[in-house]
């Protein structure tokens, strides 16, 4: 498949993106996962498209010099051959599968030990909101992140189902509404990433797209402080107007965020009907709440 | 008075569904018209439309998939188009709102209006065939069967014309698909008419399994069934267990939609991820219900064409019935990047991985088939073999989507949507095509035309190749699915490519019509008098083209697996019996069809909230099946001289002209 793809990379204009080209740790390793497996199966599936082709052709009713057996309708060795090779392959992959998914879980620690960036996501109908918790800010339809640094993320979703995915840096995962998902990437160096989600949310859903801007620390920090200096605040008002549903909307940055913004939005998620205004009273929590 | 009901429901304004609606209304004037006038209703009412004989049923199932594939696919072709061309600063010609309901309606026509019906209608025409039967089990309920699942059909095509369709992709998802965020008539559509169809699929199970495991030839143990009765059984007995799961998960859906419940909401306790898990519980043994048949064609067609025994029966009959338990653990493989844990994702992982064995095993097993075989080029056969490559290629990339860490960054991407179709179509598009080639001289006694039908196979082949490897390469560029604006301009000279592919397929849909066509014009010079045109192996061979409603004189005496080909090489035929007996067959009822008119009336109602028809439908709906269910004279008897006057008309009584070759 990959040799496929870099076949028709002229016609992509020799331009590298997505999940051929990693720009973190998770996304080297999934792709190396991605080629891995496609070796082990492509050993066995290589052949198997030959030799249908070639019994095909050699067996045809009109060739002559072909041995032909009639009969031939069980032999054990073949059948012992048949079973084994496809479950000798399935135990290969299954050890890849174990280890990779518990190296590659989203909640696992990339850097243990290293203090990670918290990044809060609020998917909205449809833009992303991104709220950095310990530098009291938040952006939309834009993430700058340190380069080198794991990210921490929490997602969730103040409307339908989203998926948060950036696939030069790694692994998506679901933002769904009232539920907190947890997601750890990193970005190796500076650049910018496409980011959108990757489950269909509705009329707006093509253009819910942000760009991921990693960069040295000392920009970020330049960056978190002119954030700090610009923009409006984003409180109970603020994020009332944010939330109603808009396409396509430009990146925008917050220069404060309302104390515990992120749980008050899975709270008000899960205990008021969907539509109902941020911080309005009368919208009781529900039992299950903060379950 | 009408609910929601009302003339603005009509899209006057919007030409796109006005024309296409147009369209459709001539054509089925055209036909209403054509067949009042050469005065065709009586026969069609009495021969057809009330008809419980399995073979029509059969038939009016692949009629249905095959009109209906129409429609799916110019849903495909409209979306190639507009990804195709919505590039950059363009927008193309369908904005959100018409774009998500296109790509919504085609999923949801071509699994459950297209890929079902083309199965059932091949379970139907060949399971009571292969194993010796007159019909299946319950030929009425068969017959409710059908008309349940043209009742869906009917009404979700309604919705093109009143009102519109769900904008919610195919799956249905809450919240979107709850009220608060889509709080149009397009879902409801959805719900019932598949909540319709589903009650008719559900009964097909019921009915198939009991026919398989009850109806079977005197001699013929569960061991010797053909191995497409094998796999009709083991989608059957799926159908059986998955199918009340989805009306079930449809039901709490409609409860939320209908009376504020919560099953799925966001908050008040709702549960999106119940909805997500229920619909996959289903969803995942779905897809087998749908490939296991075929891998039953499959093995008929490589079979005959190879002029051998099918290689291991008893291993691919293991492998379809470990694959029809297996295919009830791994569900939880469409959304790895839920947020589970480890172990939950590698457990599922490794279990979806697994089902590669049992499908491994029957390909080795259809190549050790071709193997020393006779191998003859036939339309079938052909796309036996163009299955055998696309189908190993669309399961590598179905194992790679099982490895969680790489479904992470392949998930809901074109890569997906690449890959499924490449089972689709490469697994049950090429069968259902490959089934309707060989059985078709069986239903109608002449063969189909060669040419236009190996013109469609390399049509189908390519353009599936030209129309989904650009997906594969797009999903790893990192497009992800139902984009109705691609951001990327990179990305559209791959698109254009796809785009071709859609029109080289639609060439093959062409040919096969044309082939249809031509090969009804032509069906004088193209008679099978004998009744085994291949060189077949199983009992349907023995009989002959069309069977005559009681399938056989006499109930056949299975001694081996390959029962007809064993009678031929023992008696160099098909015995004639010494005396005809008289043989009851199930009369001909209307219930079917006056039944599923009145569920396409209330699921009409309930969409709209006309209640008091909804109450009136559902009450002739229950009369219909009291009368029914109180009625007599439900048999009518064939006279043994009727049967033997039909069976010595027969143009090669004694089945010997497959010794011609």
């Amino acid at each position: 498949m990959l040799a496929v793809a870099c076949a028709a990379m002229p016609l992509v204009s020799c331009q590298r993106a997505g999940i051929l080209d990693p720009r973190g740790p998770i996304a080297e390793a999934e792709r190396l996962l991605l080629v891995n497996a496609t070796a082990i199966m492509l050993v066995v599936v290589v052949p198997v498209i030959f030799a249908a082709l070639a019994f095909a052709w050699w067996y045809r009713a009109s060739n002559s010099r072909a041995h032909r057996s009639p009969e031939l309708a069980y032999e054990g060795r073949i059948e012992f051959v048949v079973w084994s090779i496809p479950t000798l392959i399935t135990i290969l992959l299954g050890g890849v599968i174990w280890i990779g998914s518990h190296q590659l879980d989203p909640q696992a620690p990339i850097t243990p030990g290293a203090r990670p960036l918290r990044v809060d996501v609020v998917a909205l109908d449809w833009k992303w909101l991104f709220i950095y918790p310990d530098q009291g800010i938040a952006a939309v339809n834009e993430l700058v992140i340190p380069a080198g640094k794991q990210v921490s993320f929490r997602l969730t979703s103040a409307t339908v189902m989203n998926s948060f995915f950036v696939p030069q840096i790694g692994s998506q995962i679901y933002a769904m509404g009232g539920m907190t998902t947890h997601l750890n990437l990193l970005a190796n160096e500076p650049g910018q990433f496409p980011g959108f989600s990757a489950n269909y949310s509705g009329d707006g859903f093509s253009e819910m797209r942000f760009t991921v801007k990693a960069m040295p620390a000392v920009d970020f920090r330049n960056w978190v402080s002119h954030a700090r200096d610009t923009g409006a605040a984003l409180d109970a008002a603020g994020y009332n107007e944010l939330a109603k549903p808009s396409k396509a909307v430009a990146p925008v940055t917050y220069r404060s965020v309302a104390p515990k913004l992120f749980e008050r939005i899975v709270d008000h998620t899960l205990s008021c009907p969907a539509g109902a205004p941020f911080g309005a009273a009368g919208c009781a929590p529900s039992p299950q709440a903060g379950g | 008075m009408l609910g929601k009901l009302s003339w603005e429901a009509i899209p006057f304004n919007e030409p796109l569904p006005m024309i296409s609606m147009g369209v459709v209304l001539a054509v089925i004037l055209v036909v209403l018209a054509v067949v009042t006038f050469k005065g065709w209703w009586s026969y069609l009412w009495r021969e057809w439309l009330t008809s419980v004989d399995h073979k029509r049923i059969g038939v009016m199932y692949v009629i249905l998939g095959l009109v209906m594939l129409l429609r799916g696919f110019s849903d495909a072709i409209m979306m190639r188009t507009q990804q195709a061309i919505a590039v950059g600063a363009a927008q193309g010609y369908l904005p959100p709102e018409h774009y998500d309901q296109v790509f919504t309606a085609h999923g949801t026509i071509m699994i459950f209006f297209v890929a079902m019906p083309f199965v059932i209608g091949l379970m139907n025409f060949a399971v009571p065939l292969q194993i010796g039967a007159r019909d299946v089990a319950f030929p009425v309920l068969n017959s409710i069967s059908f008309w349940l699942t043209a009742a869906g059909a009917l009404l979700i095509n309604l919705s093109l014309v009143i009102g519109n369709f769900a904008r919610t992709g195919w799956m249905g998802y809450p919240p979107l698909s709850e009220l608060a965020f889509s709080p149009g008539v397009g879902v409801d559509y959805y719900l019932w008419s598949l909540q319709i169809a589903g009650i008719g699929t559900l009964l097909t199970g019921v009915n198939f399994v009991t026919t398989i495991l009850k109806l079977r030839a005197p001699g013929m143990r569960l061991l010797r069934m053909p191995v497409f009765c094998w796999t009709s059984l083991a989608a059957n007995l799926l159908i059986v267990a998955a199918f009340p799961i989805l009306t079930a998960t449809f039901v709490m859906l409609l409860l939320d939609r209908y009376v504020g419940m919560h099953f799925f909401t966001n908050n008040a306790g709702g549960n999106q991820m119940m909805y997500v898990n229920l619909f996959w519980a289903w969803g995942h043994p779905e897809v087998y219900i749908l490939i296991l048949p075929l891998f039953g064609v499959f093995s008929e067609v490589i079979a005959t064409f190879s002029g051998k025994s099918l290689f291991s029966y008893r291993s691919m009959v293991w492998a379809t019935m470990g694959i029809c338990v297996l295919s009830f653990m791994v569900w939880l493989h469409h959304f790895f990047t839920m947020g589970a844990g480890a172990d939950v994702n590698a457990f599922f992982g490794i279990m979806s991985t697994i089902i590669a064995v049992p499908t491994g095993v029957k390909v080795f097993n259809w190549l050790f088939t071709m193997f020393r075989g006779q191998i003859v080029f036939s339309t079938p056969m052909l796309f036996s073999i163009g299955f055998i490559v696309t189908f190993v290629i669309g399961g590598l990339t179905g194992v790679l989507l099982a490895v969680p860490p790489v479904d992470f960054v392949l998930h809901n991407s074109v890569f997906l949507v690449a890959h499924f179709h490449n089972v689709i179509i490469g697994g049950v598009v090429f069968g259902s095509i490959a089934g309707y080639n060989y059985w078709f001289p069986k239903a109608f006694g002449f063969t189909l035309d060669e040419r236009l039908g190996k013109a469609s196979f390399w049509c189908w082949l390519i353009g599936f190749y030209l129309a989904f490897t650009p997906l594969y390469i797009l999903g790893m560029l990192g497009m992800t699915r139902r984009l109705q604006h691609i951001p990327d301009p990179n990305w559209q000279p791959l698109l254009l490519v796809a785009e071709a592919g859609a029109v080289v397929i639609f060439c093959g849909i062409l040919c096969q019509l044309a082939q249809l066509y031509v090969s009804i014009r032509t069906r004088e010079r193209r008679r099978d008098p004998s009744g085994d045109p291949w060189n077949g192996r199983t009992l349907e061979w023995s009989t002959s083209s069309p069977p005559p409603a009681y399938n056989f004189a006499a109930l056949p005496r299975v001694e081996a697996i390959d029962a007809f080909w064993q009678l031929k090489e023992k008696a160099g035929g098909r015995p004639a019996p010494a005396e005809y007996q008289s043989v009851e067959m199930p009369r001909n009822s209307p219930i079917g069809f006056i039944t599923s008119f009145f569920m396409v009336v209330t699921g009409f109602a309930l969409v709209w909230h006309i209640w008091w028809m909804v109450i009136c439908s559902l009450i002739a709906v229950v009369t219909m099946i009291l009368v029914h269910g109180w009625s007599e004279n439900r048999h009518y008897e064939i006279p043994a001289s009727e049967i033997a006057q039909i069976e010595t008309a027969r143009p090669d009584p004694g089945g010997r002209a497959w010794q011609r070759s």
